[in-house]
């Protein structure tokens, strides 16, 4: 590859001409900085033909700069001090294309980062800068001429997961014209969304707002709704994935099932016989069911641990009998699909902290210590007790305790604040006090309503005579130290305001448990070939400028999964996720990196160090030469193999041993 | 037309390198036979004026051996320069530092005191002196340098024969181009710019997907005499080394140790070596990571066995009794075109 580039290259008219161009930054730079005793060093360098500044190299006048001297043939090559190549590489190489040439005979000298914001001392920041651009000088000298590179898209776009910012994206994509591929491994798409009752601060009814999105997904034409399934293996890259989709059986077809639910009334279990997952086993299900009744797609799913026909091979299938349109299939296996896509977006979510990590709160122990999630169900219409306040011992509270940050802002689980616990808790003391009549206790750490309307509520629900007690629960206990305590459970505090412990007697102990990332995130990650940070959230490219990208170009993230969130931010993330997609599919193509590595093949001794090594699996090897290859479309120039490869076979554009050593010595011949 | 005159001399080295001259066997007479052999001190009863008295370039090729640690060795390498058309730095010593050059982990002190002072052998702790007075007359010795250096870091080099010893093929193909007058650029590795695995019997059973648990050294198991030793724990440099040796030590089940030095496009053979082996180790804590890594009992002998004089180091620095990194006037090789 390198050589038929170089073949191409225009003659570069004798050796390198350097242009180096200082830029002030406004005082950025220059107020610390002497831009012009850079400028007047850079002119004494080797192969430095032009020297200038100016005061924002980036502005349009400043990158034309660099255009004249090249188009004028002043200089061949460029050199720009200036802030960093996160912030403006792109810009000085397309401005270096423009005047006529490689974009890759460009490298930046950062003397912004590196230098003037990190240097106090005026002299010390000049002399290091100096230091800088004698190192961009020598390298960019040796740089090779290199043609930008383009790949082609697929236009369709895959969707993982389907709560709501799936749902989202799917449906932003779809109605963009995108064909969408939207697999979730659940019997229906909804996500944690569909298990709420009403949603902060608004009050909305969750179903009432999810469900017509739902409907919208399944009636969708670009949408291939995929549910029960899950994504197993993933090649190719940006704008080419190849995507491997495994279908668990449901044992009832999708095409027929209409979701009358007959066959729920006919089974021979006249009562639910296992715990309900949706109601987090709060209620019983059947071996045949469906999670809620709005689920989508609106088809039963047989569960072969509990039924009797898979159990025992007896059973009248009572089921299958009032199936008025056949639609089981107890011999269904799992299939697969494999799929094109050009794109894909991660909207795997999260998952709630499990509270008996805290033993000291009693969930498990104490029947009325309830997750936040559980009384979600409570609360809904379509609940296991249809909304009804109901204990677990069949009473109904009267005093109520809701416990904030169970799991967040907590070093011994996670250090992060999980961003909804306040609100939700606030949600649901409002609908508590609301259902029950019960006196509520809010034990918070810090109250955080940092959204639209999210203060006024907290206000609102503050003079509706909740009580908010400031301090982090100790301790959750039914030994009671006075009569009025017996038979109550005694939520034992520190109240930070009056600056006194407290013991607060209740029926009923809300735990609002935190986010945490889903349990198979690691595997996840590793199919994607994304990245998670130290807390286990996948990391976004850039936690400002590039939100909803990862390091690997073409996977987007939506919601949760890249952090704990709510559900506006959610759904304004996987739109912009969509976005990205979509600006990338409209486009045709995708750039590639031009830092590619590549392998010499001569020079390769097929000790194969390299192969395992590749975290894009973009080196295979040839056993019939027996010599490693890199496919430079999926390469993204990390460098590892290069780093690794024992007998320098393996090289990499832009980072050759003699670029990165001529930096070196440029910034060390001048120290 | 007169027979090419050859020199052969050896510096800091053990003698192998002379011992492979040797082992040229019957064809040793052939060597000898084309070429006018003007200096050899292990064999042939020259002395160092009958070399001054040659005019400069009549040498057609001086094959040096040994690193380069004395006066002595300087004073003799400078004049077979001077007076040869083409000097060969022959062997891994000679090219790299060699096994002599990780004395380069010592000072000159250190190494004096040890072996003068403080060894429990010694006697009466007198150190060698330069110049001594004796009835007869004053006596000198050769000065024992700061530091081992490669030859191309003395005097500037045309080729390099690489080996601990070289092969006894590699110095034949030498020997023969040389007499012929086929030579290739100067500046040239005589041996393939390839790395061992690649005539490697074992190389088929090297998985691709290589994790390190553990490292073993040969005394500790039975290697397999099939697999890949690496695949074994056994720590073989072979995929940093140069080919051309005929994989001999893996053939006795002995991983490589990379005498054949590293390939062309390697500036560091040590630390190149580091970072392939370190890529492949399976954990990837930091804890993991040290308790495989400190199964590597003596990092700089393992990988930096015959080079660290030629290493981007050279030598062992800072201020628990190392000294500030500045080797001795380096001379650049002569083609410039290969590493130091």
């Amino acid at each position: 590859m390198a050589e038929e580039l170089t073949a191409r290259a225009p003659s570069l008219n004798g050796g390198p001409r350097i242009g180096v161009y200082v830029c002030h930054c406004g005082l950025n730079i220059a107020g610390t900085v002497d831009v012009q005793a850079v400028v007047e060093f850079a002119r004494t360098l080797p192969n430095v033909t032009v020297a200038r500044e100016y005061r924002f190299m980036c502005s349009d006048p400043g990158q034309e700069l660099i255009e004249q001297d090249l188009r004028e043939g002043l200089v061949n090559r460029v050199v720009v001090a200036s802030c960093s190549p996160l912030m403006h590489e792109a810009t000085f190489r397309r401005a270096t294309a423009e005047g006529g040439t490689s974009p890759y005979l460009f490298q930046m000298a950062s003397i912004r980062e590196l230098v003037s914001w990190v240097t106090a001392d005026p002299e010390d920041a000049t002399e290091k800068a100096k230091a800088h651009v004698a190192a961009a000088v020598r390298r960019v000298a040796l740089h090779e001429y290199l043609e930008p590179r383009e790949a082609p898209v697929h236009p369709d776009v895959l969707v993982v997961g389907g709560g709501i910012a799936g749902i989202h994206a799917a449906l932003t994509l779809a109605d963009a014209g995108k064909h969408v591929y939207l697999v979730e491994r659940e019997s229906t798409i909804g996500g944690h969304m569909a298990m709420f009752d009403k949603t902060f601060p608004t009050l909305d009814c969750a179903a009432c707002i999810l469900t017509p999105k739902m409907s919208a997904v399944r009636a969708h034409p670009n949408i291939t709704l995929w549910t029960y399934s899950d994504v197993v293996e993933v090649s190719g890259y940006t704008g080419d994935f190849t995507v491997r989709v495994r279908h668990r059986p449901r044992y009832v077809r999708e095409d027929l099932c209409t979701g009358c639910l007959a066959c729920i009334d006919a089974c021979v279990h006249k009562q639910g016989k296992v715990p309900d997952e949706f109601n987090l086993g709060l209620s019983k299900r059947k071996p045949v069911y469906i999670p809620f009744p709005q689920a989508t797609p609106p088809v039963v799913v047989v569960d072969p641990e509990s039924c009797i026909w898979f159990k025992t091979g007896k059973c009248p299938q009572t089921c299958v009998e009032a199936c008025e349109r056949d639609a089981f299939d107890f011999t269904q296996t799992e299939t697969f699909d494999e799929v094109k896509v050009g794109a894909i977006i991660l909207a795997t979510g999260f998952r709630t902290f499990d509270p008996r990590r805290i033993p000291e709160y009693g969930y498990g122990r104490y029947p009325n210590v309830y997750t936040s999630l559980e009384v979600e169900r409570l609360l809904n219409a379509a609940g296991p007790t249809a909304g009804e306040i109901v204990l677990r011992d069949g009473s109904r509270p009267t005093a109520i305790g809701i416990i904030h940050c169970v799991g967040s802002r907590d070093v011994r689980f996670h250090a992060y604040c999980s961003r909804v616990c306040c609100m939700y808790s606030l949600k649901l003391a409002h609908m508590l006090r609301e259902r029950t009549g019960a006196e509520i206790y809010n034990f918070y750490i810090d109250i955080r309503a940092p959204g639209k309307g999210y203060e006024e509520f907290y206000d609102k629900i503050l003079r509706e005579g909740v009580h908010l007690i400031r301090g982090r629960v100790a301790e959750v206990t039914d030994e009671a130290a006075t009569p009025e305590e017996e038979g109550h459970l005694v939520i034992r505090a520190e109240d930070t305001l009056l600056g006194m412990a407290r013991r607060i007697p209740v029926d009923m102990v809300v735990l609002a448990v935190g986010l945490e990332p889903q349990p198979d995130t690691e595997d996840v990650r590793r199919l994607f070939n994304i990245s998670c940070g130290g807390e286990g959230f996948f990391t976004e490219r850039h936690p400002k400028l590039a939100p909803v990208s990862t390091f690997t170009d073409g996977v987007f993230l939506a919601g949760a999964c890249q952090g704990p969130k709510d559900i506006p931010d959610t759904v304004a993330q996987a739109g912009a996720a969509a976005a990205e997609a979509l600006a990338m599919i409209d486009r045709g193509a995708v750039a590639l990196e031009a830092n590619t590595a590549h392998i010499d093949e001569e020079r390769c001794s097929g000790c194969k160090t390299c192969v395992g090594l590749c975290p894009f699996s973009a080196i295979t090897f040839d056993e019939e030469r027996q010599k490693a290859r890199v496919n430079e479309v999926v390469c993204k120039g990390c460098g590892i193999c290069v780093a690794a490869c024992p007998s320098g076979a393996a090289q990499q554009h832009l980072f050759t041993d003699e670029q990165i050593l001529a930096e070196i010595e440029g910034v060390l011949a001048y120290v | 037309m007169s027979k090419p005159k050859v020199a052969f001399y050896w510096c800091a080295s053990c003698g192998g390198c002379e011992e492979a001259v040797v082992d040229l066997a019957e064809q040793v007479l052939d060597v000898v036979g084309a070429v006018d052999i003007v200096f050899w001190p292990v064999a042939l009863d020259f002395k160092v004026a009958d070399v001054e008295a040659l005019a400069d370039g009549e040498i057609a090729a001086s094959f040096i051996n040994g690193a380069v640690r004395t006066s002595e060795q300087r004073e003799i390498v400078e004049l077979l320069r001077r007076k040869s058309k083409a000097v060969v730095a022959f062997g891994a010593c000679a090219w790299l530092g060699g096994i002599p050059g990780l004395a380069n982990l010592r000072t000159r002190e250190e190494i004096l005191a040890e072996v003068y002072r403080d060894l429990p052998s010694v006697a009466d702790g007198a150190m060698p002196r330069e110049e001594v007075e004796v009835p007869e007359g004053r006596l000198h010795l050769p000065r024992f340098d700061e530091d081992v250096r490669t030859l191309d870091q003395v005097i500037p080099v045309d080729y390099y024969l690489p080996g601990c010893p070289p092969p006894v093929a590699l110095i034949a193909q030498a020997v023969t181009a040389l007499v012929e007058g086929r030579l290739p650029e100067p500046g040239t590795v005589l041996a393939p710019d390839v790395a061992l695995c690649s005539e490697c019997p074992r190389r088929a059973t090297k998985p691709e997907d290589l994790k390190l648990e553990r490292f073993v050294r040969p005394q500790e198991i039975v290697a397999d005499p099939e697999t890949c030793l690496l695949a074994q724990g056994l720590l073989c440099l072979g995929p940093a080394t140069r080919a051309g040796c005929g994989a001999p030590c893996v053939a006795a089940n002995m991983p490589c140790t990379g005498c054949m030095g590293p390939t062309g496009r390697v500036r560091d053979q040590g630390a190149k070596a580091l970072s392939a082996i370190a890529s492949l180790i399976a954990p990837s804590d930091p804890e993991g990571v040290a308790k495989v890594a400190e199964q590597i009992l003596d990092p700089v002998g393992t990988f930096y066995r015959y080079s660290l004089p030629a290493s981007l180091l050279h030598r062992r620095v800072g201020t628990d009794g190392g000294r500030p990194a500045e080797p001795s006037e380096p001379v650049a090789a002569a083609g410039g075109g290969e590493p130091r």
